[in-house]
């Protein structure tokens, strides 16, 4: 069962992250990244992050895919126009480090974790309950900065986006 | 019913897949917006590596560490967004071919 829902959604992972790549619309990429996020949450889920599951759904596909196809809408961007055309060498070889990079990456990790047992649902819960007791005494300090980083993001966010720039 | 586990590598090849497309997006694209979802895509990716390890360490550490890569995604994509914005009032155009002023 385990093997089976990692199967299904991670095809759905990667078929939606090569559509995101193909698509020429920027409205078609926004969803194919919404499906993207949406089969990891379940791949969180399955490896015992309860909490970041649901906060990859609440703020990546809630919070963060709201604000890019709102700026897509209020841009009015349309598909995007072949003006850049890469020769035919250039393409080819851009696929070939692709796949010589999947396939490096694939033996070093095979190599290191040879031995790696294998995924038990709920063989590790790594609970909410857990998750908030290091992050406010381990990670106290990183946490606090934090909240400044954000403060300062909608600063300048608003800065950037006023009318008289 | 049979019940076979996952390893554990296979979810980190599957990072590394979605890494690599992102990489490949934030290559191929031209438009700025899809250059930019192409960066979140690689953001998700370092995001699953976090966790499977999480898992293999049995600590809550990489939830903790993936927890903060979604808010400064956020926070990224908040200064990010007004930034194409900021270009798109200026220039009238999302394309990063011919935003090119500072080239010449």
């Amino acid at each position: 069962m385990t093997a089976l829902i990692f199967i299904i959604f991670a095809a759905i992972a990667v078929l939606c992250g090569i559509n995101l790549v193909v698509q020429t619309h920027p409205i078609a990429s926004a969803l194919s990244l919404i499906g993207v996020m949406g089969s990891l949450a379940v791949l969180y889920l399955q490896l015992g992050g309860e909490f970041i599951a649901a906060a990859q759904v609440i703020v990546y596909a809630g919070a963060i895919m709201v604000l890019f196809i709102f700026v897509i809408m209020l841009l009015n961007a349309g598909a995007e126009a072949p003006t850049f055309q890469a020769s035919r060498f250039v393409r080819y070889f851009g696929m070939i480090l692709f796949f010589a990079f999947l396939v490096l990456i694939s033996f070093i990790v095979l190599t290191m974790q040879s031995k790696s047992e294998g995924v038990i649902f709920g063989a590790f819960q790594g609970t909410t309950l857990d998750v908030g007791r290091k992050l406010f005494t381990a990670y106290l300090l990183p946490f606090e900065v934090t909240s400044v980083l954000i403060l300062i993001a909608l600063v300048g966010a608003i800065v950037l986006a006023r009318k008289e720039v | 019913m049979p019940n076979p586990p996952v390893p554990l590598s296979w979810y980190l090849i599957l990072s590394a897949i979605l890494f690599a497309l992102g990489v490949a997006g934030f290559i191929f694209r031209r438009n700025i917006i899809t250059v930019f979802m192409s960066i979140e895509l690689m953001l998700n990716a370092v995001n699953l590596s976090f966790i499977t390890f999480s898992y293999q360490f049995k600590q809550v550490d990489g939830h903790i560490l993936s927890f903060f890569v979604m808010v400064v995604a956020a926070a990224e994509a908040a200064v990010g967004l007004a930034i194409i914005l900021t270009v798109f009032k200026n220039r009238s155009t999302l394309m990063i071919d011919e935003v090119n002023s500072m080239k010449y």
